[in-house]
C-alpha cells in the first residue's frame, strides 16, 4: 500500500498538471492597459467596419476594438448560442427585427441617459421597431426598406411614364407590360418563398397584423385578406411566375433579359445592378403602390446593442457614438452602400445627388413598424408557407388568413401565457 | 498460375478502387497549393501551374488557423489522458475484480450501448450551462469521461489476462493497486495505445459536441472552424483545400503511423462475442 | 446486440491459495475505487442526461426559459403531439429514412465486394490495399465534406467533369431536391465503406479453404461460391453491420450541414439536423428533446426488426 500510493498519486498529479498546463495556456491574458471592446458586424458590415477603427482608437487610446465579423445566414443563431453560453461581445449589430426577441431575453440593456442625444436625428418608424416598452433597447445603425426597382424602358414601351401608386393602376400597368414583355416573360417577381413582398402588401392595410398587446394573429382583418387577394391573383392572372428564389440562378441576368420588370429590394441591390447591368438596360427605384395611394413597407436595417452583459458600458457607449456620427455615416455608406440612420447623413452631396437612393427617404418616412412580438420571425415564416399553398391552390384568401391565424395563435401560445402572469412585455 | 486473366482482372480492379478512394484526398493536397481561382476552372486541373503556400499563410495570418490547431490538439490530448485514465482502471475491474453486481451493471452498459448519445445533448448543455462550463475545454472535454465503449474494450482485453499471473501477484503480498500498476498496465498496453488513438481521433474529428459547446470563435476546435469558415469563403476552393489538409494531415500521419493498433481494436470492438 | 459479454475463464485461480474473507473484502473495495470514476462520469454525463432528456421533452422548454426558469411550462405530451403535425419534421423522417433505405444497401455492397476482391489469394500487397481503403474513414468528416463539395461542384466539380468527357450531361448534384441525398450518398459510401470492408475481411478470412475448394470440386463457379459458401458465412456479421450502419445513417448530421444547410428545398434536413436547428438554433429545447427520443424509438424499433428478421431467416434455413 504505501508504495503505491504515492505512484498514483503522481500518475493523477500528472494527469491533472497536464491538464490544467494545456487549460491555461489556451487563455492567454493580454494586459496592455487599454479595455478591450469585442464588436460582431456581419456580412458586408463585418468586413468593412475595420476601416473605421484606426479613427475611433486614434480618438480614444485607451480603448481598442476588436471587430468579429459574423456571415448573416449565421447570426441570429450564434447570437442566441452567445446569449445562451454566456459569451456574447460587448456590442454588436443586430437586424431590427431581432430587437424584440433579444430583448426578451434580457440580453440588451436600455439606452443610458447620457447617449438618449443618439436617438434624435433618426427615422421614427425604424426607431420604433428599437424600442420595447417605450424604452429604446438598440440604436438604428443603418436603415433600408424594400422598393421597386422597375425596368424604365419597358414600362414605357407599355405606355407608362411613371410607376402607379394605387394597386388597381399598378396591376394594370403590369397588364401592359405583360402583352409588350414578350413570351414567356411576366411583370414582377415575388419569389414564392419570401415572405417580404406579402408582409409589405400586408402592413399598407389599416388594421395592425397581430391583436391583443401582439398576442394573436389578426390576419383575418379585411386589410390582410384584401392583400392575400392581391398578392393572390398577380399569380392568378400570369403577373408573376411561380418561382421560388432559388429557381433563379441570379436575378440581374433575369431582370435584365426581360423575365420580370418589377422587382422588390432593398438598397443593396443598387450596387449589384449598377456593376452588373449593362447601360443600355434602363431601371429605376420607386415607391411602392399601396391600395389607395403610395403604402408603406417595412422599415428594415441594422441597429448596435450594447449587451446587459458587457463589462465596460462607456466604452461601448463610445463605439456606438463614434459609428452613429453623421460625418462616420456618410464614410461608411461610401465603403458599403449601406443607408445611414441619422436623417442629417442624408444632406452629404453622395446621397443627396442619386436619383437611385432618394426614393427610400420617402419610402422610409411612410414605413410601418412590424408587430413586436420576439417569435416574429418565426409567424411570417409561417405566413409564407401557408400563402404558398394559397397561390398553388390549396387556401383561399379567406381560408388561408385563417390557417395563418391558427398556425400565429399557436406561436403565441406562450407569450399569451406569460403576459397574463405579468411575466414578459 | 493458370488463371492468370483472372489474377490480373483483380489487381486491376484492386487498384482502380485504390484510385477512387485515394484521388479526392490527392486532389485536395494539390488545390491547396494552386494559385487563387485557379481550381474554378474547367476541366479542373490535376496540378498547380505555379506552386504557392499563400493559402496556408492566409489561414495562419489572417484566419486564426494557428488557435484552431491549437485548440483541437490539447482538447483531443486531455481527452485521450482522462478517458484512459478514467476507463482502463474500470475495465479491468470489470473484467477481474469480483464485487457485487458486476455482471448485471455489465449488462446495463452494454445495453446502454444501442443509446445514441446525441439524445442527452440538450440536457447535458443546460446541466454544463448550471455549472458555468460551457463554452470552456472542460465542458468539451466530459462527453470522452463517460464513454461505455472505451470500457467494453478495455474490459474484452483484460479478460485475457492470465489469473494466474494476478494470483501469483497477490501471494507476494501486492496489493491491488500494486498490481494494477505493475502486472495489469504492462500487459494491456497495446489496448491503451489503441483506446488512446481511438479517443484523440474521435476527438479531432468531433463535431456535433463542440459546434455545440464552444460557442466563441477563439475556442472552436478545426473541424468547427472550418464549417463556419465555409460557409463564408465557399468561392476560395484553395484556401478551404488548405484548410482541410491541415485539418486531416495531423489524424492521417497518425493513423498511418498506428494503424496496426487501431485496426486490431476495432475488430476487436465490433466482431467480438 | 450481439456483443454478447464473453464470461470470464472457469476458475481454476482459486487453487493456489484458499481466499480469505477479509482478502474478498479488499478485492471489492480495489474494485469499487477502479469503477468509480468512470461509474460517476457515465451517471452524470450520461445517464443522468438521458433521463432529463425524457423530462424536458415533457416540457415548453424555450429561450425563455432559458431566461428565467419561471417561464417552464410542464405540457405533456403536446410536443410529440405538435412534432407529428409538423410537416417539416415528416420531411426530416421522409429524408432520413430515405438515406438508409438507398445508404445501407449501397455501403454494404461496396464494402463487401472490396472485402470479396481483398480477400482473394491472387491480390498483391493486401495489407497496403486494406489501409488504403480504410484511410478515408479516419479522415475529419467536415474537411472532407468541404472536399466533396468541391468534388460535387455543378461547373468546375471532377465528377460533372468524368460524366461530361463520356458524354452524359452535367448534374447540379446538391442543387436539386432530387439529386441532393444520392450526392450525400456518394461522399458517406467513399468515407465509410473501408469501416465494413476491415469488418467482412476479418471474418473471410476464418472461412476455410476447404469449403471453396469443396464448392469449386462440384462445379461451382465463383457466383455459386459466394452464394453457398461466403454468403453463408457471413449472414451474422452482415446482420450485425446493417444495424450498425442503420444507426449510423439515423444519424447523419455533419454531412448535411456542412453540404448542404438542409437544402435544396429541405430535401437533406435529416432528424439529427431538425433537432440541432430546433434545438440550438431556435432555442425550443423541449420540442428539440422530443425529436431526440422519437430518434432513438426509431433507431431501437429497427434494431429489433433486424434481430426479429434474422432470428425468422435462421429458423428456417
Amino acid at each position: 500500500m504505501t508504495l503505491v500510493r504515492p505512484d498514483r498519486r503522481t500518475a493523477l498529479g500528472w494527469l491533472a498538471g497536464s491538464t490544467a498546463a494545456l487549460a491555461t495556456a489556451s487563455c492567454t491574458g493580454r494586459s496592455d492597459g487599454r479595455t478591450h471592446l469585442t464588436f460582431w458586424a456581419m456580412g458586408a458590415e463585418g468586413t468593412a467596419v475595420p476601416q473605421l477603427v484606426p479613427e475611433f482608437e486614434r480618438r480614444n487610446p485607451g480603448i481598442a476594438v476588436e471587430v468579429q465579423a459574423v456571415p448573416w445566414t449565421a447570426a441570429h443563431q450564434k447570437l442566441l448560442t452567445a446569449y445562451a453560453g454566456d459569451s456574447l461581445p460587448d456590442i454588436s449589430q443586430i437586424g431590427n427585427t431581432w430587437v424584440s426577441e433579444m430583448a426578451a431575453i434580457g440580453a440588451l440593456s436600455a439606452t443610458p441617459a447620457f447617449a438618449s442625444d443618439l436617438l434624435t436625428d433618426q427615422f421614427p418608424a425604424v426607431l420604433e421597431t428599437n424600442r420595447v416598452d417605450g424604452q429604446a433597447v438598440a440604436t438604428p445603425w443603418y436603415v433600408d426598406t424594400r422598393l421597386l426597382f422597375c425596368r424604365t424602358d419597358i414600362l414605357s414601351r407599355a405606355g407608362y411614364d411613371t410607376v402607379p401608386t394605387t394597386w388597381a393602376e399598378w396591376k394594370a400597368s403590369m397588364h401592359a407590360i405583360k402583352r409588350v414583355a414578350g413570351e414567356g416573360n411576366y411583370a414582377i417577381l415575388l419569389p414564392v418563398n419570401e415572405f417580404e413582398q406579402l408582409l409589405t402588401f400586408g402592413l399598407q392595410a389599416d388594421e395592425p397584423l397581430l391583436a391583443d398587446q401582439a398576442t394573436r394573429g389578426n390576419f383575418s382583418s379585411p386589410g390582410f385578406i384584401a392583400a392575400l387577394a392581391f398578392y393572390k391573383s398577380l399569380f392568378d392572372e400570369g403577373l408573376a411566375p411561380l418561382v421560388s428564389a432559388t429557381q433563379i440562378s441570379n436575378v440581374w441576368t433575369e431582370f435584365q433579359r426581360g423575365y420580370f420588370s418589377f422587382y422588390f429590394s432593398g438598397p443593396w441591390s443598387i450596387g449589384d445592378f449598377r456593376r452588373r447591368l449593362p447601360p443600355e438596360t434602363q431601371w429605376a427605384t420607386a415607391g411602392i403602390p399601396g391600395p389607395t395611394g403610395p403604402g408603406a413597407s417595412a422599415p428594415g436595417g441594422s441597429s448596435l446593442a450594447v449587451f446587459r452583459s458587457t463589462r465596460h458600458p462607456e466604452a461601448a457607449w463610445a463605439w456606438v457614438r463614434y459609428l452613429l456620427e453623421p460625418e462616420t455615416q456618410v464614410r461608411f455608406n461610401q465603403i458599403t452602400g449601406s443607408l445611414p440612420a441619422r436623417q442629417s447623413a442624408w444632406e452629404a452631396p453622395a446621397l443627396a445627388s442619386d436619383p437611385m437612393i432618394q426614393p427610400f427617404k420617402a419610402q422610409l418616412a411612410r414605413a410601418e413598424a412590424v408587430p413586436k412580438a420576439p417569435e416574429w420571425e418565426r409567424i411570417v415564416t409561417e405566413m409564407q408557407i401557408v400563402a404558398e399553398r394559397m397561390v398553388r391552390g390549396e387556401y383561399t384568401p379567406e381560408t388561408a388568413a385563417a390557417e395563418i391565424d391558427r398556425r400565429a395563435d399557436r406561436l403565441l401560445e406562450k407569450r399569451r401565457w406569460m403576459l397574463e402572469r405579468g411575466g414578459a412585455s | 498460375m493458370k488463371l492468370k486473366p483472372r489474377v490480373i482482372a483483380l489487381n486491376v480492379a484492386v487498384a482502380f478502387i485504390a484510385l477512387m478512394v485515394l484521388f479526392p484526398l490527392a486532389w485536395m493536397v494539390s488545390v491547396s497549393f494552386m494559385q487563387t481561382g485557379e481550381a474554378a476552372t474547367f476541366p479542373p486541373p490535376l496540378l498547380p501551374d505555379s506552386w504557392t503556400l499563400e493559402h496556408y499563410r492566409t489561414l495562419f495570418v489572417t484566419q486564426g488557423m494557428g488557435q484552431y490547431l491549437w485548440n483541437s490538439f490539447a482538447l483531443a490530448t486531455m481527452a485521450t489522458l482522462l478517458a484512459l485514465g478514467f476507463t482502463v482502471p474500470a475495465g479491468y475491474a470489470f473484467a477481474k475484480l469480483k464485487f457485487a453486481g458486476r455482471d448485471r451493471l455489465f449488462q446495463l452498459l452494454i445495453g446502454a450501448l444501442v443509446i445514441p448519445a446525441q439524445i442527452g445533448t440538450l440536457p447535458l448543455f443546460l446541466m454544463l450551462k448550471g455549472m458555468g462550463l460551457v463554452n470552456t475545454y472542460a465542458g468539451a472535454l466530459v462527453p470522452w469521461l463517460a464513454s461505455i465503449f472505451g470500457l467494453f474494450l478495455v474490459r474484452q482485453y483484460a479478460l485475457s489476462i492470465p489469473d494466474e499471473m494476478l494470483e501469483a501477484a497477490r501471494v507476494d503480498g501486492a496489493s491491488e493497486g500494486q498490481i494494477f500498476r505493475r502486472v495489469v498496465l504492462p500487459t494491456m498496453q497495446p489496448i491503451i495505445v489503441t483506446l488512446g488513438l481511438f479517443v484523440f481521433l474521435g476527438s479531432w474529428n468531433d463535431f456535433l459536441w463542440p459546434l455545440i459547446i464552444l460557442t466563441d470563435q477563439s475556442n472552436y476546435t478545426l473541424p468547427v472552424a472550418l464549417a463556419a469558415m465555409s460557409r463564408e469563403h465557399v468561392q476560395d476552393i484553395e484556401m478551404m483545400m488548405a484548410g482541410s489538409v491541415i485539418t486531416v494531415a495531423p489524424v492521417l500521419i497518425l493513423f498511418l503511423a498506428l494503424q496496426r493498433y487501431y485496426i486490431r481494436g476495432m475488430l476487436a470492438g465490433s466482431v467480438k462475442g | 446486440m450481439t456483443m454478447q459479454t464473453v464470461t470470464a475463464p472457469a476458475a481454476t485461480r482459486e487453487a493456489t491459495r484458499p481466499p480469505r474473507r477479509s482478502d474478498h473484502r479488499k478485492r471489492s473495495r480495489a474494485a469499487w475505487g477502479f469503477v468509480a470514476p468512470s461509474l460517476i462520469a457515465i451517471g452524470l454525463f450520461f445517464v443522468i442526461p438521458m433521463v432529463s432528456a425524457l423530462l424536458l421533452s415533457l416540457t415548453d422548454f424555450d429561450i425563455y426559459a432559458l431566461a428565467d426558469l419561471n417561464n417552464l411550462r410542464f405540457v405533456g405530451l403536446d410536443n410529440y403531439q405538435n412534432l407529428l403535425g409538423n410537416s417539416l419534421f415528416w420531411g426530416a423522417m421522409r429524408n432520413t429514412v430515405w438515406f438508409s433505405v438507398l445508404g445501407v444497401p449501397l455501403t454494404l455492397a461496396v464494402s463487401l465486394a472490396a472485402a470479396v476482391i481483398l480477400n482473394a489469394r491472387m491480390v498483391l500487397w493486401r495489407p497496403i490495399w486494406r489501409v488504403m481503403f480504410f484511410a478515408p474513414y479516419v479522415t475529419t468528416l467536415v474537411a472532407t465534406a468541404v472536399l466533396w463539395n468541391y468534388l460535387l461542384h455543378t461547373r468546375y466539380g471532377i465528377i460533372n467533369w468524368g460524366l461530361t468527357s463520356v458524354g452524359l450531361p452535367a448534374v447540379d448534384w446538391l442543387g436539386q431536391p432530387s439529386t441532393s441525398i444520392p450526392a450525400i450518398l456518394m461522399f458517406v459510401v467513399w468515407k465509410t465503406f473501408g469501416y465494413n470492408m476491415l469488418i467482412f475481411l476479418a471474418v473471410l478470412q476464418t472461412v476455410p479453404d476447404e469449403l471453396y475448394e469443396a464448392a469449386r470440386i462440384d462445379g461451382a463457379g465463383p457466383w455459386k461460391q459466394f452464394r453457398h459458401v461466403t454468403l453463408p458465412a457471413i449472414a451474422p456479421t452482415l446482420l450485425l453491420v446493417s444495424i450498425i450502419s442503420v444507426a449510423a445513417f439515423f444519424q447523419l448530421f455533419a454531412e448535411p450541414y456542412v453540404m448542404t444547410q438542409g437544402g435544396p428545398a429541405q430535401s437533406t434536413v435529416t432528424v439529427l439536423y431538425f433537432m440541432y436547428e430546433e434545438g440550438f438554433k431556435w432555442w425550443n429545447l423541449g420540442s428539440a428533446s422530443a425529436v431526440a427520443f422519437i430518434l432513438f424509438l426509431c433507431i431501437f424499433a429497427i434494431t429489433l426488426i433486424q434481430l426479429w428478421v434474422s432470428k425468422r431467416l435462421g429458423a428456417t434455413s
